[in-house]
């Protein structure tokens, strides 16, 4: 796993500094609010509804076990005992004092975590697989390009203002975990005549324009990855509008030029800037992967597993939801699930993330990952550790097995939290959870994924959700936009809205209609959600969504 | 025809909790709804902000909102700020939390 060298932890301390003296000339008035909202954005400390909130990347989503006990001591410390995962593999605290907060970004400091560019006009977090390096049909492990892109985007003088947040996905894999069509740049690694390269796609987003993001180049040889990039930043910092918040992202400007005159000007300013890059960057690539050399895996006899698996059943429930495929047979991916039925998706008091973090390192390699449907990943673990994982995550309510299924929602923080907020989300997925818990019918309904966002700004995923909740502000009452047939992956689809919305306490009954119907509806068991809808359509949906309407064209 | 004035009371967040504070008729900031002023006049509304922005090295965000006449004074019109008065829904945090609390001692 990477480690901060001396230069990392020095420019991590000196901003650290800076940011201590700037919160103190604030607290002493020597800088008013506009002078200082710029600075405490940029480190990530934002003002919301109810006190500020501390934002903290996870760069790819990739913890060890001292950082996540990190993560927890500030919970504990300096927060109100937990901390809230969310789509963008960061972790927000949603209860930090302004005078704390340099303190606890000390403390992060201290294992290598910042909230650098975690907000501004910068190249965010970049964002990765959760399964990287441990899913079995994965090319190459995508992080130290993620990496890569993370230590020359960081102070970047050229792209620190840009026109607007630029957000960059990479994958190794062919399927997507990363979302990266909805990205302002997704990298895809793709194999030709033997070589990986990326794909490289653009002008994805999602918010109040959403859009697929197309391809930009089908295979970019993976030396030039960062001299390309630069070429796309460059085109887009001259071309991309600053006139207009709204039409500044990428995806707008890739749709005002052209995909095609984008990919002229990008092709040209990428030859004279490969000339400039004179091998460090592939220098540095080098030295990066030395610190993601896979784990020695150790190998193991799964009989232990199996047996467990045949004669408990509430372990079988779990093994068969939250286990994926590892690259070694003798090993398992475990997502473990922060979505306990009727709790905040996202959340994890500090008890919970040191069991977690306690797993990691007795069992797991001492790796964590964060994904952005805002779970916890133990990458690699022997099979036949499952069942003494198993019983621990039990005991510290993390056993809930619903991975993919209808509970394991994606919400943002909505009004309960958000300053932009329209509606609230969590609430709405905590009654979902709850209600199918009640119906004890989730395991029939099978694979599906609820997304829910508290405003048009779609922290939540809601347009690649298959079943999208979007919260807005109807004449002063909360009312929630449905969308059908959004898709995340590498089959990604936005979503289309069903009609009107719904009020607060008719969501939960609209969707449970939603369901009866698919579940009337569906060729069988093996029918997902998202196929029957795109085999049948929109109309039955809408029949079932809406019978009051129905009728009365009838 | 002009529409007719509706009622505010001006609010912000402290600087320091980052919590939300009202300022009241005395030209103070108080943690309560119920203390704060209610402005009827539109004149007078764009007079106090001004004087509530004096504050705005100690307070921050500072906006005019309707609100309501009630029994215990003034009211939220709108659901934001009633979160905003209350704390959120997933959690007894935020103001609610400090009702709570103040009832746990009595
Ligand atoms: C203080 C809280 C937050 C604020 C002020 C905020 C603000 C915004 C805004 C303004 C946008 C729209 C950007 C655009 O279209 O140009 C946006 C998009 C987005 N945010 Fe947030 N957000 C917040 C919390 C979150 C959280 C908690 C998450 C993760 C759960 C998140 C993840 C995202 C994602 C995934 C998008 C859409 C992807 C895209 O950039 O197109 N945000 N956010
Ligand atoms: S979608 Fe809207 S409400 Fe939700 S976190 Fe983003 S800005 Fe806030």
């Amino acid at each position: 796993m990477y480690k901060y060298n001396d230069f990392d932890a020095a420019f991590l301390a000196e901003r650290n500094a800076q940011f201590r003296a700037q919160v103190e000339r604030r607290i002493d008035g020597s800088l008013t609010e506009d002078e200082f909202k710029p600075l405490r954005l940029m480190n990530g400390l934002y003002l919301q509804l109810h006190a500020y909130m501390l934002r903290v990347a996870i760069p790819y989503g990739t913890l060890n076990s001292a950082q996540m006990r990190q993560l927890a001591l500030l919970a504990e410390k300096w927060d109100k005992g937990y901390g809230h995962f969310t789509t963008r593999q960061n972790i927000q605290y949603n209860w930090p004092k302004l005078r704390d907060v340099p303190d606890m970004l000390d403390a992060l400091a201290k294992v290598g975590l910042h909230a650098i560019q975690t907000s501004g006009n910068t190249v965010r977090n970049v964002t990765s697989d959760h399964f990287a390096a441990a899913a079995k049909e994965e090319l190459e492990d995508p992080r130290p390009y993620a990496e890569l892109i993370r230590q020359w985007s960081t102070d970047h003088p050229e792209f620190q203002f840009l026109g607007r947040k630029f957000k960059i996905a990479v994958t190794g894999a062919e399927q997507d975990r990363a979302v990266t069509r909805a990205h302002d740049i997704g990298l895809r690694m793709v194999e030709k005549d033997g070589e990986n390269g990326f794909e490289v796609i653009v002008g994805g987003g999602l918010g109040r324009t959403p859009m697929i993001g197309k391809v930009l180049r089908e295979f970019l040889p993976k030396e030039d990855l960062l001299p390309y990039l630069e070429a796309v930043l460059s085109v887009y910092n001259l071309l991309g509008r600053r006139d207009n918040k709204y039409k500044a992202r990428i995806k707008i400007t890739v749709q005002e030029n052209g995909i095609d005159k984008i990919r002229e000007l990008v092709e040209a300013r990428f030859i004279e800037r490969r000339a400039e890059f004179n091998g460090a960057d592939r220098a540095l690539l080098a030295e990066i992967k030395t610190h993601f050399t896979p784990p020695a895996l150790r190998s193991g006899d799964t009989a232990p597993y199996t047996s467990a698996y045949d004669s408990d059943p509430v372990f079988r429930a779990w093994a068969d939801t939250n286990l994926a495929e590892h690259r070694k047979a003798d090993h398992a991916i475990v997502t473990i699930s922060i979505k306990a039925h009727g709790a905040t998706p996202g959340d994890a008091t500090a008890e919970q993330m040191r069991v977690m973090a306690d797993l990691a390192e007795q069992y797991g390699y001492d790796e964590l990952r964060i994904s952005h449907e805002q779970n916890v990943i133990l990458p690699h673990v022997l099979k036949s550790d499952l069942p003494a994982i198993h019983a621990r995550l039990k005991a510290a309510g993390l056993a809930t097995a619903n991975i993919g299924l209808i509970s394991d929602i994606i919400a943002c923080p909505g009004m309960d939290y958000c300053a932009l907020a329209t509606a609230r989300s969590i609430p709405v997925a905590q009654d979902i959870a709850t209600r199918f818990e009640e119906l004890k019918l989730e395991h029939d309904i099978g694979h599906l994924q609820i997304k829910i966002s508290g405003c048009i700004n779609a922290c939540g995923h809601h347009h690649v959700g298959h079943i999208g909740i979007l919260g807005l502000d109807r004449a002063g009452v909360e009312n929630y936009q449905i969308t059908l047939g959004g898709d995340a992956t590498e089959t990604a689809a936005i979503g289309t809205r069903t009609g009107p919305g719904f009020a607060y306490d008719e969501i939960v009954p609209a969707i449970e209609r939603l369901i009866e119907a698919y579940l009337q509806l569906r060729s069988g068991e093996e029918e997902t959600f998202i196929e029957a809808y795109r085999r049948l359509g929109m109309e039955p949906f809408k029949t079932a969504l809406y019978p009051e309407a129905r009728k009365k064209v009838a | 025809m002009p529409r007719p004035f509706s009622p505010k009371i001006i609010t912000a967040n402290d600087l320091l909790e980052g919590d939300v504070i009202y300022f009241t008729a005395d030209g103070a900031w108080s943690r309560d709804l119920a203390q704060a002023e209610l402005i009827t006049d539109e004149a007078e509304a764009q007079l106090r902000l001004l004087e509530a922005e004096r504050d705005a090295l100690s307070v921050v965000g500072i906006y005019l909102t309707d609100a309501k006449d009630g029994p215990n004074g003034p009211e939220p019109v709108h659901f934001r700020e009633d979160f905003r008065r209350t704390g959120p829904s997933n959690y007894a945090h935020g103001k609610q939390e400090a009702k709570l609390e103040a009832t746990a001692h009595v």
